[in-house]
């Protein structure tokens, strides 16, 4: 039998702001899901980038490596998703995971040459392949409709099961979020995670301990791209319509924000990060015509105040034998 | 193995040289280091001491040859060096200062791939000439003293289970009593059979765990002689300032 102390220590291990940060997502799920409507639809959207947050996490904060064009692999999904379903009536959960299969190897094409560059010059060569695919999307109106986008996408289903209830769609996006971050938690404490950190504090002190680099980002940015893919076709099923602008250089700005205010680099700072900043111009709603200025000013104050992301919060009333690198 | 030598060259480096950009801080040199045997090089600051090092890790493009066990390895890429016992303690220690001691020692372990026992019995190996080490198994790197920390860039070090163990002046920035203690330990390994190239500033413990001695300056090699050849500062500004 579990005693009472057990159970104290334990929730005390996790940190007392930690617990009040899960008590107050249970209590926000569950006031969503009593009051329905567009709030529910936010938690959707909240649930997808965090998807795509998660994998971006891979590349720019456990590799330290800097993406500007991650939403290019969203579009990849995203189209895919639609074109497969709507155009030739393939199974959502197929045209999925197909699109991750494509997104995957436009990864590896794109990577293999761009990844030797580093810094600034990375950055530039990733922001250039958002570009490249938002224009391509906008252009080749024979695949992708153009501005026009695609209407009528399925929402994602297995055989006769489709997931058409708002409500359930919710809870299959959740799901599919928690094994995400499962996922990454698993890598991050891996031989293959702790190699991507190494490389995120010296490229050559992790050479030398026998880390072949290049091969290593290669492989974040690929895991991103999947992560970035499942994002984008969870879009498409989940939304039932895509266009370039949802691909566009905001998804970049609003992913970048969630990470930062999430914690990059953290297990759950990228999914506590997009239900944040996709909740926060709800709350900010109310000042009207100054809503804009509110979001900047909490994000600023977020910025200064918890400059490593608020998952970091997590090691408040954490008991102090704890050992020190585990985070929240 | 030169003709002098009764034992084979572990390390062996012809006409290495290195710089940085139009700057030559390494002017062609030889040098060598025999199985089992522990060699220091000594050199005022900006010597090229440390971008000898480089070299040698192939951390810094270079000209030269570089031999280890006869074999040819100046093409050889760095994380390749690794895994043929090649290691080195960089200056200022090179730790993952975000990771704990224990997910720094694993890192030392990379090459080893998922071998959990051999792991594990690095490990122990560490630990017993560390013991702080398991104390602070679970402490972020960067929380440590100097002294823990110059421990820990050792510890991760021999986790790479190395032939040849090259470090960047480890005592650097410590109180002489914690550096004596690392040199010490330093000493202990080449009994064991550990060939060690030490760069260092500081000369007299350096020197007598030393078999040989290379002094370097203003990047060139000034002078290759028995350890116990030096007797006083005055011997060392005597190359120094040549």
């Amino acid at each position: 039998m579990t005693s009472r102390a057990t159970i104290s220590t334990k929730l005390g291990d996790y940190g007392y702001f930690a617990i009040a940060l899960a008590v107050a997502i249970a209590l926000l799920f569950a006031w969503v899901f009593i009051k329905g409507g567009y709030l529910l639809t936010v938690l959707q959207l909240a649930m997808i980038y965090g998807v795509f947050c998660v994998g971006l996490n891979f590349f720019m904060g456990y590799t330290g490596q800097a993406s500007f064009g991650q939403n290019a692999f969203a579009a990849i999904g995203g189209y895919g998703s639609a074109i497969l379903t709507v155009q030739y009536g393939w199974e959502p959960i197929l045209a999925l995971v197909v699109s991750m299969a494509v997104a995957g190897v436009a990864a590896v094409v794109v990577g293999y040459p761009t990844l030797r560059l580093r810094g600034h010059y990375l950055a530039m060569a990733t922001f250039a392949l958002g570009l490249i695919t938002y224009d391509v999307s906008v252009q080749w109106t024979d695949l992708t409709q153009g501005y026009m986008g695609y209407s009528g996408i399925p929402p994602l289903g297995i055989g006769p099961f489709t997931v058409e209830d708002e409500k359930l769609k919710l809870i299959c996006l959740a799901i599919i979020l928690v094994f995400g971050v499962w996922l990454s938690s698993r890598l991050r404490h891996s031989r293959f995670g702790r190699a991507l950190r190494a490389i995120s504090s010296t490229e050559l002190g992790a050479a030398a301990l026998g880390i072949r680099v290049p091969r290593y980002k290669l492989l974040a940015f690929i895991i991103a791209a999947l992560y970035a893919s499942v994002a984008g076709s969870l879009f498409a099923h989940t939304v039932g319509f895509i266009s370039p602008e949802v691909f566009g250089l905001q998804m970049v700005v609003v992913t970048f924000t969630m990470l930062y205010v999430g914690g990059i680099g953290t297990v759950l700072g990228p999914a506590i990060g997009a239900v944040i900043a996709s909740l926060l111009p709800e709350v900010v709603r109310s000042t009207g015509r100054f809503q804009d200025i509110a979001y900047a000013a909490v994000l600023i104050l977020m910025l200064i105040f918890v400059p490593k992301g608020l998952s970091t919060l997590g090691s408040i009333g954490r008991r102090r034998a704890v050992k020190a690198g585990a985070e929240g | 193995m030169t003709a002098d030598s009764p034992l084979p060259a572990l390390i062996e480096v012809n006409g290495l040289s290195a710089s940085y950009g139009h700057v030559a801080a390494l002017k062609p040199l030889d040098l060598r280091v025999e199985e089992g045997e522990f060699v220091t090089v000594l050199g005022p600051n900006g010597a090229g001491k440390t971008t000898l090092l480089r070299a040698m890790s192939r951390l810094i493009a270079s000209d030269g040859k570089i031999k280890f066990k006869g074999q040819d390895i100046t093409a050889v890429p760095t994380h390749r060096l690794a895994k043929l016992g090649i290691i080195m303690v960089q200056e200022g220690r090179g730790l993952f200062g975000e990771m704990t001691v224990q997910e720094n020692l694993l890192l030392g372990a990379y090459g080893l791939g998922g071998s959990k026992d051999e792991v594990e019995r690095r490990f122990e190996q560490v630990f017993r000439l560390f013991p702080k080490l398991r104390e602070r198994a679970g402490q972020v790197a960067a929380s440590m003293s100097g002294g823990e920390q110059q421990m820990l860039a050792v510890g991760r070090a021999l986790m790479a289970g190395p032939k040849l163990l090259m470090l960047d002046e480890p005592s650097l920035g410590l109180a002489p009593m914690v550096a004596a203690g690392i040199l010490d330990t330093l000493g202990e390994l080449n009994r064991g059979g550990l060939g060690i190239l030490l760069v260092e500033q500081k000369a007299p413990q350096a020197l007598k765990l030393a078999r040989r001695v290379y002094i370097l300056s203003s990047g060139y090699l000034r002078a290759e002689l028995p350890a116990q050849d030096i007797k006083s500062h005055h011997d060392l500004a005597r190359y120094y300032f040549h």
